[in-house]
């Protein structure tokens, strides 16, 4: 697969493209993680929902 | 299930993590073929290798549109509807939004550097496609300037459905106005104007960035569904100090201890 003479435009778009896809995934698996950690260290704390239910329980 | 059972953040959250899982498999499945299928396109008799471009930029292009198309919605379920879960969906949608309008701009600008000679023109389709990242920019400052969600999502509510004018006039812009951006050649009238060896990559990409965005839409709407949890038992700890050092510490109400689905 050749390129021509524009192939570091190519490259730089699918690579910017890919990093950007990648750092949205990291973050919203980050947040993800961040937020179960935040409600389980309340719950220890025994601060609990109505419904008896784990807030950090997504099944 | 219907819409108003995915009302219920609980059932949503069950619901997001039995379809997420798939849904990111399949997601991937068709980024490969998108990939491989731009990969081996055969170079355009005027742009030569650089029309593989197009196959990450238009994607994106679209998705910058759609999703606030999406954002729309979902604030006419927060204005009118009153859907519990409208406002997650905006506010979730917003910073992806913002990605693929970002990534719109720069493929595009590294696509015309080439083709057109500039990196950037002052012209209606590129001058609205900006304006329309900063109003991406501008919305996502705006929840996080406002303390509470429902008053911040009232207010994101009316910003987004005015900025919805936007849209049609960055889709019509390369026919209202004389621009160096090329006019539409897959959604027009009399079909598309690409050959089956551009199109095919085109639409397959176009369908796993749309599952892409929806992948991370759910997932993001999950996230910001716990975050609420997280205030709503935060703000309980808070009451619950707060009464403890009134009556004197001692014996508290078991009930203040709980609190309803966030």
């Amino acid at each position: 697969m050749a390129l021509g003479p524009y192939a570091s435009f190519i490259v730089t778009s699918y690579a910017l493209v890919a990093a950007v896809v990648l750092l949205l995934i990291v973050w919203i698996i980050a947040d993800y993680r961040r937020q179960q950690a935040r409600l389980r260290e309340i719950e220890a704390s025994g601060v609990t929902r109505r419904s008896g239910r784990s807030a950090a329980d997504t099944r | 299930m219907t819409l108003t059972d995915l009302a219920n953040p609980t059932k949503f959250l069950a619901l997001t993590a039995r379809i997420l899982p798939g849904l990111a498999g399949v997601t991937v499945i068709l980024l490969a073929i998108g990939l491989y299928q731009s990969a081996m396109a055969p170079d355009d008799y005027q742009q030569g290798a650089t029309v593989k471009i197009m196959f990450i930029h238009v994607p994106n292009a679209w998705l910058s549109m759609f999703v606030w198309g999406v954002m729309s919605v979902a604030a006419l379920g927060t204005l009118v509807w009153r859907h519990p879960l409208a406002d997650v969906a905006a506010k979730a949608a917003a910073p992806i939004g913002a990605a693929f309008t970002f990534l719109a701009l720069v493929t595009g600008s590294l696509w015309g550097r080439p083709m057109w000679g500039t990196y950037w023109e002052w012209d209606a389709r590129l001058t609205s496609v900006l304006i329309l990242f900063l109003m991406y920019l501008g919305l996502m400052a705006l929840w996080r300037a406002v303390e509470d969600p429902s008053r911040a999502a009232r207010a994101a509510a009316v910003l987004t459905l005015v900025g919805a004018i936007n849209i049609p006039i960055i889709k019509f812009s390369v026919d209202w106005w004389n621009t160096l951006h090329q006019p539409a050649s897959v959604f027009r009238a009399g079909g598309p104007t690409l050959d089956k060896a551009f199109l095919w990559p085109l639409l397959v990409m176009a369908i796993a960035f749309s599952l892409l965005f929806i992948t991370l839409h759910l997932a993001a709407m999950r996230n910001e569904i716990l975050r609420r949890r997280v205030r709503s038992l935060q703000m309980m700890q808070a009451s619950r100090v707060s009464f403890t050092s009134e009556t004197g510490g001692g014996s508290q109400a078991t009930a203040s201890n709980e609190i309803g689905a966030a």
